[in-house]
């Protein structure tokens, strides 16, 4: 009884190593398949890509060279277990197919597709002795979903920087505070007001007050197209926080919609001070700062005489 | 801690050097509301460049100051309030309605100036 228990003990302590050292042997074994058979299996998966009509923002020539590109990182992440090349390929893959409206679904069915033709090309080759398919898929299912995985998410991670990135650009952009002369700034504001937005407007704009020392403060308004109580409030917030620091502000371009909307929610507009349009708003900013454009042709000869 | 006031021609300048104690505040109102008389000035400056947080008594505070000191003859301003202060304090409802402001000292300075000017007062520059 004892004997056999120990007997048992001793296969199972050799059975252990010798699995893994087989599975790397697969591997090893599945590497050298892939690599004996790369130009054969490449152009297989290329045309299955054509076929599957993935990537058409890409000319055929593209399409091979990053499949070849792909194929070699590929073999070598399943040679040697680790994914950081892979990932790094992935990322830099992204960058330069997201720009040309590659989209996700496109990258995961490429890799899929690449998974396949590899399969497939096992089944063939292993056909006549299916114990071995079995252990040799063993090996490389794993690996595949991982890579497969890897290359997936790398895609988004980066798509989602990219977007974030460009959110931030377009929410920078979208409040320009500008100075038009010494003292005097305008604020164009185009497109829909959030509450994020007025509040990231105001502070954009008291910064602005502060390095250029303003004294007036222009904000035009012609571009919004819809107001509700929330945005007349942030933008009262806005007047009234200007003022603290010392400027006067004055709101232009309220559109007929606008002032009919706000008349009737009953927003208190009666601390701003409005104008028309934006000239006759840079009129009156230039009548509080005591100065004015004046054609030369109109004060020459008065200096001449 | 006491707020410091300095008299500069016709005009009183009393700079915030750090938070103050709700009675700080009071003792400075005090003072200053005597002082306009004391020294006849025209003008008042309370520069709050140092201050990063004002709550509803130091506004209401500075606003029951500048209409005091407007009963006293003087016109005060506020200087040198900080983008985020003004922005929280607006936020709370804190706008110091009827309290002129400045971007800095040099600016009200400027006003009081201008508004003494409107006035005809003379500009003894003592």
């Amino acid at each position: 009884m004892s004997k056999s228990n120990s007997k048992e003990g001793e296969v199972k302590k050799v059975a252990e190593p010798v699995r893994g050292e087989t599975t790397a042997a697969l591997l090893r074994e599945l590497v050298a398949h892939l690599r004996q058979n790369r130009t054969q299996l490449r152009q297989e998966w290329a045309k299955r890509i054509t076929e599957a009509k993935l990537l058409t923002a890409m000319s055929q020539e593209e399409i091979f060279a990053e499949a070849t590109a792909v194929y070699d990182n590929y073999v070598e992440a399943l040679e040697t277990g680790t994914f950081e090349a892979l990932q790094g390929y992935a990322r830099n893959l992204s960058e330069r197919i997201i720009p040309r409206g590659v989209e996700t679904h496109e990258v995961v069915g490429i890799v899929l597709l690449l998974r396949d033709v590899l399969a497939r090309s096992l089944f063939a080759k292993y056909q006549h002795d299916f114990a071995l398919l079995n252990r040799i898929l063993d090996a490389y299912e794993p690996a595949a979903n991982r890579i497969a995985n890897t290359v997936a998410v790398g895609f988004v991670q980066e798509r989602e920087r990219t977007i974030r990135q460009q959110q931030e650009a377009i929410r920078e952009l979208s409040t320009p505070v500008l100075q038009v002369r010494e003292r005097l700034l305008i604020l164009p504001i185009i497109g829909v007001i959030d509450p994020q937005r007025s509040r990231q407007l105001t502070e954009q704009l008291l910064r602005g007050i502060r390095t250029n020392r303003a004294k007036v403060v222009v904000i035009d308004i012609t571009g919004v197209a819809a107001m509700d109580s929330n945005v007349a409030n942030g933008l009262v917030q806005t007047v009234e926080a200007s003022r603290l620091l010392g400027a006067t502000v004055i709101v232009t371009g309220l559109s007929p919609e606008i002032a009919q909307t706000l008349v009737t929610i009953g927003v208190d507009l009666t601390k701003m001070n409005t104008v028309g349009d934006l000239q006759g708003g840079i009129e009156e900013a230039e009548r509080l700062l005591g100065v004015k454009a004046v054609p030369l042709s109109l004060i020459e000869p008065q200096t001449k005489s | 801690m006491e707020v410091p006031i300095l008299k500069q021609g016709d005009f009183l300048i009393a700079t915030f050097q750090a938070a103050l104690t709700d009675e700080d505040l009071l003792q400075l109102q005090d003072a200053l509301v005597a002082r306009v008389g004391k020294f006849r000035s025209h003008g008042v400056i309370v520069d709050v460049t140092a201050l990063d947080v004002m709550d509803s008594f130091a506004a209401r505070t500075l606003r029951a100051l500048a209409h005091m000191v407007r009963l006293r003859g003087a016109e005060t301003v506020i200087v040198g309030i900080q983008p985020e202060v003004a922005f929280a304090m607006v936020q709370l409802g804190l706008s110091l309605e009827g309290v002129p402001t400045a971007l800095d000292l040099e600016e009200g300075l400027a006003q009081l100036m201008k508004a003494s000017e409107r006035k005809g007062a003379t500009f003894r520059g003592r």
